[in-house]
């Protein structure tokens, strides 16, 4: 397609000003960004014995990998497991909304898409906090649910992995809204009109036209909602226990409270290189791999 | 009989749209709380985050309990504002040479835009802690490496938003303006720019939300500074003091009336132009 | 074709401001749009670019505009070259075929906006002049989005009339709008152009809107011209085909050409001899295609007398009749299992002949026409 710029400048300066405008930006996000992972893999691999105090080596340590994994694998594991949960949660959760706002909603679209983001107003943390007052030991819905005995006399909601999924759930929701939204609503609605023809059930004609047409907002809400879940220790430490430690939550002490640069490295490391290997291989076999 | 059918269509045309209302006001829950526990008066015990007694007092002072609190929130709204900015200038003009502009280099700058916002927060913010660190600055955490974070996470999200505006943009337009004697200059400022605005405002709200609400990154590298999300963590250990909720309900209300505003003066406008 | 136009038609004057495109061409990566396009549209006409569509129309009116830069060839401007010129330094102005408004200003601001960057500080008269012309005026504070098709193709015309440009370049301007409104503005713009003085270059799919409007009009495919001429001369002496099909509908019957015999050139078809005036036979050896137009074929009972009788084939039968009022439409199938077309007035000397009624045909000679064989013969029916 003709842009404005092949008729308008000759061609030596508009290739310049291509440079010239993303520079700044590609810039901040080289030194910024690329670079610091450079410096995390280098940190990664300290010797162990430094401290803030005494400064660092960088011995090529990496036996601070084996040590870290090893010491750290139920944080990571559960980490995994907990976004894992919650994603597919807001999966199900997201995906009804964000059907009923791009075909159920009529003259509403635009109001149900302002409070899907409106959530995001006010601040994540007093969101969470919240959370911990609905599900504390004496509020209303840990009551309920002991009336109904779902719950044991003593049992409890709150400091279990079910309010940090809780917390998580909630918490990325319109992460998953978006993507999927913005997939459903470019379907053409004849499609499904004409699936109902086709299909027996209106449910065999969702699962053959509808799910299939919106994978590529799957795929996109899934991975933008499972990223940041994983990587998240707010909900594990303001909604959970100890025992609900994610790895964030360690890499986050380790690097604050205990100075342990090189295991906090290596761990936010192994993290990323999991978080980017589960990415590949489930856009490799939920097959988009336009993304970018 | 008749009635039953009907009302069971009924039920079934309105179903989904039920269920996608029950899904909205659940995610609403927890913003009513923080907004009825703005009038709890927590005086009697601090410990305990529960709806005690209804009182003004929070709103009235704000600054009364917690010393930290305001200055933390004007911290952040500082710091916001400064990394919003410059993340939406930088954001602005690298999403013109993205859509606008063919260069060398250009695949690999796409990827490096979309890769912040698909990397959890806690490594992108040990990164940039190992960084400051090992450059020497490990003493020096602060406003300017919170500031250096936050253009960096809000970046990628100006781009992707003013690059999609622009892209849609129908290049015609630019070029019925040059037809009709506008030189490039003109034709950018008077058609190109005002075109693309709504989506560089849009994206400036994003990133200001974006950096006012960040904690993870933050706290990895403020050093003795504190911001409100931190200010709320932190305080989460001690006892949360009421007034926080007053800020949050406050940043609330805020936002929804500038959105309101903004819908309500368009149709408006659309109104009087149609009439 | 009327002297003034016989003398417009001829090559560039000194000091006119004719529009000359010469050996013009556009590729893009795998596709040549315009091929080696010579035009020459003298200053004040009325020119009418007619094409199926992807033909090349659109490509040609942004080359000069200046939107497309040519991959080869020159185009002027009088004795100016404007082929490498900015768009905005040309004196021509473009009614887009999607209109192309600026959506975040209001009527009136659209179409003051040449006349602004280009300096001139009082606009709000000849706006509203404008805006009464298009018949707009009580839509002046209106921003496109809420106005109709119809609505923004008359902005879109009024925002590049009002600045007098010399060429004014219309994509398919009335394509959007009712037959009504369509023919109103026919009308407009013909006055508009006669009073201004402007040279119009036309695209249009219509060739009804092309044939009544223009002075010249010239037939695209394929990124080149087919044929070029007054509206009359391209229908009633095609080049081409393509031409006698894309213009009105053509009987083309096989023939065998016999050679030219005085200022007739003489061709054999299905056994009997035609003859075609040499001016309008396009090939004089081999086989050839004979054509002749529906309306001026002649039709009566086999066996019956013809009226005013030219060239005669027999042996037809009738398999189609359809009556539209003023014409009666028959489809004749002949003995080489070829149908033609015949348009017959309904002067009422006749009752209509029904279906399988066997008949004869006839044609006078000088309204035949005769073109190449190596042509596809059905080339520009537009296929619906
Ligand atoms: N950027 C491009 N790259 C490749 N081919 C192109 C490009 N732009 C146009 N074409 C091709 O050039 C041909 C001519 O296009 P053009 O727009 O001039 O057609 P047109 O005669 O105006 O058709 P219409 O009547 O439908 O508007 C078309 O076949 C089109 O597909
Ligand atoms: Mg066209």
């Amino acid at each position: 397609m003709a842009t404005l710029d092949d008729v308008a400048a000759p061609k030596a300066k508009r290739k310049l000003t291509g440079y010239w405008l993303i520079l700044p930006g590609a810039l901040w996000l080289a030194v910024f960004f690329v670079i610091p992972f450079y410096s995390l893999i280098s940190t990664s691999l300290f010797d162990p014995k430094g401290s803030v105090l005494t400064g660092y080596d960088m011995t090529w340590h990496f036996s601070n990998y084996v040590d870290a994994i090893d010491q750290y694998k139920g944080q990571i594991w559960r980490s995994l497991w907990y976004a894992g949960v919650a994603t597919a949660l807001c999966l199900v959760i997201g995906y009804v909304l964000a059907y009923a706002i791009a075909f159920k909603a009529g003259r509403w679209k635009n109001l149900m898409l302002v409070l899907v983001i409106a959530p995001f107003f006010t601040s994540f943390l007093l969101r969470t906090l919240s959370w911990k007052l609905i599900l504390a030991d004496d509020g209303f819905v840990v009551d309920a649910l002991q009336t109904v005995h779902l719950l044991g006399d003593d049992g409890r909601l709150l400091a279990t992995p079910f309010a940090v999924i809780a917390g998580l759930t909630y918490n990325f929701l319109p992460f998953m809204v978006l993507p999927l939204y913005a997939s459903l609503e470019k379907i053409d609605i004849r499609l499904i009109e004409a699936s109902s023809d086709l299909y027996a059930s209106p449910l065999r004609g969702f699962l053959k036209v509808t799910l299939p047409l919106s994978m590529p907002g799957v795929v996109a809400g899934t991975l933008l909602t499972f990223i940041p879940a994983a990587g998240d220790y707010v909900n594990a430490q303001l909604l959970g226990s100890p025992n609900t430690r994610m790895v964030g939550n360690t890499i986050q002490s380790l690097f604050t409270t205990q100075g342990d640069y090189a295991a906090a490295g290596a761990l936010s490391v192994t993290l990323m290189i999991i978080i980017v290997g589960a990415v590949l291989m489930y856009v490799r076999t939920a097959g988009t791999e336009d993304l970018v | 009989m008749n009635t039953l059918t009907r009302a069971k269509r009924w039920i079934g045309k309105h179903l989904i749209l039920g269920l996608g209302i029950l899904v909205l006001i659940y995610t609403f829950v927890p913003i009513a709380i923080v907004v009825l526990m703005s009038f709890n008066d927590s005086s009697k015990s601090r410990n305990v985050y529960k709806f005690q007694q209804f009182t003004f007092d929070n709103w009235l002072h704000p600054g009364r309990w917690a010393d930290g609190m305001l200055d933390s929130v004007m911290l952040s709204i500082y710091i916001a504002l400064c990394a919003t900015v410059i993340a939406t200038i930088l954001g602005t003009l690298a999403a013109f040479a993205m859509v606008r502009h063919r260069f060398v280099g250009r695949k690999a700058a796409n990827i490096i835009i979309f890769l912040p916002m698909a990397s959890p927060e806690i490594v992108m913010g040990s990164s940039l802690l190992a960084l400051f660190v090992a450059a020497g600055f490990g003493g020096q955490l602060g406003f300017w490496t919170i500031l250096i974070a936050h253009v960096m996470f809000c970046l990628s999200f100006v781009v992707v938003t003013v690059k999609a505006r622009l892209s849609g943009l129908d290049d015609n337009l630019e070029q019925a303006a040059m037809d009709l004697y506008a030189t490039e200059a003109q034709t950018f400022w008077r058609v190109t720019f005002p075109l693309v605005l709504p989506g560089i405002v849009g994206a400036a709200l994003l990133s200001f939300s974006l950096s006012f609400d960040d904690f993870i990154i933050t706290n990895l590298n403020s050093g003795q500074e504190v911001t409100f999300p931190m200010f709320v963590y932190g305080a989460n250990q001690r006892g949360v003091p009421m007034e926080v909720n007053v800020i949050g309900t406050a940043m609330f209300v805020i936002a929804i009336t500038i959105v309101l505003v903004g819908e309500l003066a368009r149709r408006r406008q659309e109104k009087a132009l149609a009439a | 074709m009327s002297p003034a136009a016989e003398a417009t038609t001829s090559t560039a004057r000194a000091g006119s401001r004719d529009l000359r495109l010469s050996q013009l061409t556009k590729e893009y990566a795998t596709f040549t749009a315009v091929k080696s396009l010579d035009l020459v549209v003298p200053q004040g006409q009325f020119f009418a670019l007619l094409g199926p569509s992807g033909c090349g129309k659109t490509t040609t009116l942004r080359m000069v505009a200046g939107l497309d830069t040519p991959t080869s060839g020159t185009i002027h401007l009088g004795e100016t070259e404007v082929t490498y010129e900015k768009p905005y330094k040309r004196p021509v102005n473009t009614v887009f075929q999607n209109y192309a408004l600026f959506p975040h200003l209001d009527i009136a601001d659209n179409v003051a906006f040449g006349l602004k960057r280009r300096g001139i500080k009082d606009v709000k008269k000849q706006v509203a002049d404008m805006l009464e012309l298009v018949e707009l005026t009580s839509q002046a504070h209106k921003k496109p989005p809420q106005m109709s098709g119809g609505q923004q193709q008359r902005v879109a015309l009024a925002r590049a009339l009002i600045n007098k440009p010399e060429v004014l370049l219309l994509d398919e301007p009335l394509g959007a709008l009712d037959l009504k409104l369509r023919r109103g503005m026919q009308l407009e713009l013909k006055r508009i152009q006669t009073e201004v003085g402007l040279t119009f270059v036309h695209v249009t799919h219509d060739q009804e809107e092309a044939m009544t409007m223009a002075d010249t009009v010239a037939v695209m495919n394929q990124g080149v011209i087919e044929q070029m001429g007054a509206p009359i001369e391209l229908y009633e002496n095609p080049r081409t085909t393509f031409v006698a099909n894309f213009l009105g509908q053509s009987n083309l019957i096989a023939g065998e050409i016999e050679g030219r015999d005085g200022d007739q050139v003489k061709v054999r078809v299905q056994g009997a001899l035609a003859s075609v005036p040499g001016d309008r036979a396009h090939s004089e050896s081999g086989k050839g295609w004979l054509g002749i137009r529906p309306e001026k074929v002649l039709i009566a009972e086999a066996g019956q007398p013809i009226d005013a009788p030219g060239d005669v084939i027999t042996g037809g039968y009738v398999t189609d009749v359809s009556f539209v009022g003023v014409s009666t439409q028959y489809t004749v199938r002949m003995p080489w299992d070829q149908e033609l077309m015949v348009f017959e007035q309904n002067t009422g000397a006749r009752a209509m002949l029904p279906v399988g009624t066997k008949v004869d045909i006839s044609w006078r000679p000088e309204y035949a026409f005769l073109l190449d064989a190596s042509q596809d013969a059905k080339a520009g029916i537009e296929e619906d």
